[in-house]
């Protein structure tokens, strides 16, 4: 029986270029498959994954030791939706998504989501003044 | 003195007679490089500007009838929203910025502000029950103490919105210099210069297609909230004095004006409560001004593109919260609206927070309106006061007070 897990890695930008997550495997015996990433300059990296191992007890010692070394870890547990008829169109979120999954669509200048590029970093949650952007559980 | 192409008297005859030749102030622009300014100025009559962002200096007063026994309401709920009770027995104004009365605030960072009175305002013109729950001390002629009570907006004698300062004339961007997220009502910022907010809808906002105030005055009549409304006044803070371009633009927030409007002819659509993390409550509006073309210097104002309107960068991580005046630099809404501007030397991505796809659908309703002959224009009662007038912003000069003792507030 496989334990797997999925989870969001926030790499602060002086570790990006650290190759942690390969200790995973090399350390803790972890299989991982890469979901998502976005790694901008000037901004923390993310990552979402699928960690797979045998036993949950491997992925959390494997998840500690990326949290020791300064990632931030948070499981991806939801989906991001936009609730289109509470959308205003504004553009608060537009400016602090990480992978441009919400952008101003030209020449109508709409925002539109484009949700096989989110991450689920919830950072249009928290910038969306009208609640149109939510966690599905 | 600009010769006059044509009067309000027969910019409305031709209103009532179907003629009248209307553009938005986008449309305008590329007219105007197509064709010259002498040129349009003869065809077009009429030009739409719209906005529709969150403004904050927003609120309504309502009038809910009297109870009987009779009531002298000295403490007020909307919906779990308090609201002003310190006018007549049963007039009230909830101002949109104000949250429930049950709300955590910001004791957990950033705060949520679900429900506040932009929300009431919405709820109200959307023609929902709202629950009314007041108090009072009792007076011989005003006997009763408490109630509560829905109400709705069909059944109040009046309902109107009066807000004190809208449709400001520019405005800053923020950005974030420091190492830590922050939460404005110009959005969340990202540390380090992760992104930048801004708020106006340019080449369409009404008072920067009439930057010298030649058309908009008291008793202007205006798209508000989807309604009609008016120009009540200059707006709070009204500060026409501030630097400006070659062709009048004001580099920075400058004029504004008060707005006043039947809340009965409105819609939830152009009243849109807003909750603005760990910052509060608000109220997007939506505003809509026509211009008319009375000389061709009105027209070349109306002609302004993003590219020519600069907004000042500032810093809402000190710069701004301890009024240091600090500048970063100048871009203009044409670099906004791209998405990214550049600042010292590095690509930041823009949030608006103000709609311009919104913006652009107030001025092409406008539009439409005159050209169906169900809006007429109104000639200022009195002006605005201009760049001359010497009226100006000015800040508190606290004169500190020692008198702990009789201090009332917490
Ligand atoms: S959660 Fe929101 S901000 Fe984050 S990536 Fe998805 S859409 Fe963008
Ligand atoms: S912040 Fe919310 S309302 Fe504004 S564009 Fe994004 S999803 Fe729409």
């Amino acid at each position: 029986m496989n334990a797997t897990k999925k989870v969001v890695l926030r790499f602060p930008s002086d570790i990006a270029d650290r190759p942690l997550v390969c200790e995973l495997a090399l350390q803790f015996g972890l299989r991982f498959n890469i979901l998502r990433a976005s790694i901008s300059p000037h901004r923390e990296g993310i990552m979402v994954m699928e960690v797979i191992g045998k036993e949950k007890e491997e992925i959390e010692a494997g998840l500690q030791y990326l949290r020791q070394e300064g990632i931030g870890v948070e499981s991806l547990s939801q989906d991001i939706r936009m609730v289109e008829a509470r959308c205003v169109h504004c553009g608060a979120c537009v400016g602090v998504c990480p992978t441009e999954a919400l952008f101003m669509e030209k020449p109508s200048y709409l925002v539109r989501y484009d949700e096989s590029k989110c991450i689920a970093c919830e950072m249009c949650i928290l910038a969306c003044p009208t609640h149109a952007m939510e966690a599905v559980i | 003195m600009e010769r006059v192409l044509r009067t309000y008297e027969e910019i409305n005859e031709k209103i009532r007679s179907g003629k009248v030749v209307v553009v938005t102030a986008e449309e305008v622009i590329d007219l105007v490089a197509e064709k010259g300014v002498e040129k349009v100025a003869q065809e077009v009559d009429v030009v739409t500007t719209g906005t529709f962002g969150t403004m904050c200096s927003s609120g309504a007063f309502l009038n809910i009838g009297h109870t009987k026994p009779r009531m002298k309401i000295h403490e007020a709920y909307l919906n779990g929203v308090m609201a002003y009770v310190g006018l007549a027995a049963v007039d009230l104004y909830i101002g949109v910025t104000q949250p429930a009365k049950d709300d955590p605030l910001n004791k957990v960072h950033p705060g949520e502000f679900k429900y506040g009175g932009g929300h009431v305002i919405q709820d109200l013109v959307a023609g929902k029950d709202v629950l009314l729950e007041a108090y009072a001390y009792g007076t011989d002629c005003y006997p009763r103490k408490h109630l509560v009570t829905w109400i709705n907006l069909r059944d109040l004698n009046e309902a109107y919105l009066f807000n004190p300062r809208n449709a400001y004339q520019n405005y800053n961007v923020a950005v974030n210099l420091s190492s830590k997220t922050i939460y404005t009502y110009l959005g969340v910022l990202l540390p380090n210069l992760g992104n930048a907010g801004y708020s106006s809808a340019g080449q369409l906002s009404p008072l920067l297609n009439d930057p010298y105030y030649k058309t908009i005055g008291v008793g202007t009549r205006i798209f508000l909230g989807g309604g009609v409304g008016y120009v009540a006044w200059q707006g709070t803070q009204h500060n026409p004095g501030v630097e400006r371009t070659e062709r009048g633009v004001p580099k920075g927030g400058a004029g504004t004006i008060a707005v006043i409007g039947d809340l009965k002819g409105m819609s939830p659509h152009w009243l849109w409560g807003m909750s603005i993390r760990g910052y509060g409550c608000s109220l997007a509006v939506g505003l809509g001004i026509p211009i008319p073309i009375l000389t061709e210097e009105i027209l070349y104002y109306c002609s302004v593109r993003d590219e020519e309107i600069l907004a000042p960068v500032v810093d809402y991580s000190h710069a701004y919260p301890y009024g240091t005046g600090e500048i970063l630099g100048y871009v203009s809404y044409a670099e906004l609206r791209s998405g990214k501007i550049r600042l010292g030397g590095k690509e930041v991505p823009t949030s608006s927070q103000s709609s311009y796809a919104r913006a652009r659908e107030v001025a092409l309703i406008l539009k439409s309106w005159i050209q169906e002959g169900k809006f007429t224009l109104t000639q200022p009662a009195f002006p605005l006061p201009g760049v001359e007038s010497g009226v100006r912003f000015r800040n508190l000069v606290e004169r500190p007070a020692s008198v702990n003792s009789e201090l009332v507030g917490r």
